[in-house]
């Protein structure tokens, strides 16, 4: 697993980059969620923090190994709204990654809950770590 | 007279000073370069006034109802609770970044609100915080009769 073709856009929770995203379907700025990235025998696992997001408003497409997820967060005040303190921005999410390790990409299975996106990526048969054994002689 | 001397002397200073609180204030004001740095604490809140309440917002993605603890004494809040989403320890981790654990901040609350009468919800990872203002505090219309 790396993360070479990691897109650029914004952390977040450090909101500083003002760099859009490759894909600009809806315009205006993506957030970059958080990730944990797992790696097990039998699967990578990848966990997304993604509040605000529904089941129904996340898109995961895994393609030629790399793995794009993108969810949409609805805004929750009116745009007017004055903010006596204002600590975090709300919008949609977006984040790739390359991944090296081969992938059945049939059984790829997601779910989403709490706002968090769980992806259980497993891998084909030769990516799988194997036990060799030894004889003694 | 000690007390002018004094102030000349220190003039330099409360000058440097000034200078330090318009360059502090320029980098972490609300959507400055550092307004994260500012609150560092976690979770990250929005907080709005409407006409009759007060609104906490904070996205605590992971978080169960159950494993979330309000409180309200005088004029702070206290938002703590616990995220337990987190995978195991002792795996191998290729990107580690979301914030697992423990978390609790303390808001002191600008406005008088009815502690009795605060009601929470939990959406999708986003916290949402309803707090009643005092009766003092809200907009009072104000019959005009004609005379």
């Amino acid at each position: 697993m790396t993360a070479q073709a990691e897109s650029q856009n914004v952390d977040k929770h450090n909101g500083n980059a003002d760099v859009r995203s490759i894909e600009n379907t809806r315009g205006g700025r993506y957030y970059r969620p958080r990730v944990d990235i797992v790696e097990r025998d039998q699967e990578l696992l990848v966990l997304a923090d993604m509040p605000g997001v529904g089941p129904d408003g996340v898109d995961v497409q895994f393609d030629d190994g790399v793995l794009t997820i993108q969810g949409r967060a609805e805004p929750r005040q009116p745009a007017d709204t004055e903010y006596v303190s204002r600590e975090y921005g709300v919008g949609d999410f977006y984040r790739s990654f390359q991944v090296s390790d081969q992938i059945d990409v049939q059984k790829i299975s997601a779910e989403m809950a709490h706002g968090v996106l769980t992806l259980h990526l497993p891998k084909l048969e030769a990516a799988k770590p194997r036990k060799i054994a030894v004889a003694a002689r | 007279m000690m007390v002018r001397i004094r102030t000349e002397s220190f003039a330099p200073l409360m000058q440097l000073r000034d200078e330090f609180d318009r360059v502090y204030k320029s980098l972490f004001r609300d959507g400055g370069p550092l307004a994260q740095a500012r609150s560092a604490e976690h979770p990250s809140l929005n907080i709005w006034e409407e006409a009759e309440a007060l609104k906490i917002e904070a996205e605590l993605p992971g978080l169960k109802a159950e494993d979330l603890d309000l409180s309200v004494l005088g004029s702070e809040l206290t938002i703590q609770g616990r995220v337990t989403t987190a995978p195991p320890e002792g795996q191998t981790f290729h990107r580690r970044e979301r914030p697992a654990g423990e978390f609790r901040r303390v808001v002191r609350l600008p406005v008088d609100v009815q502690g009795d009468k605060i009601e929470a919800t939990l959406s999708h990872g986003v916290l949402l915080i309803t707090l009643p203002k005092a009766a003092v505090v809200k907009p009072q219309k104000i019959k005009v009769t004609a005379g």
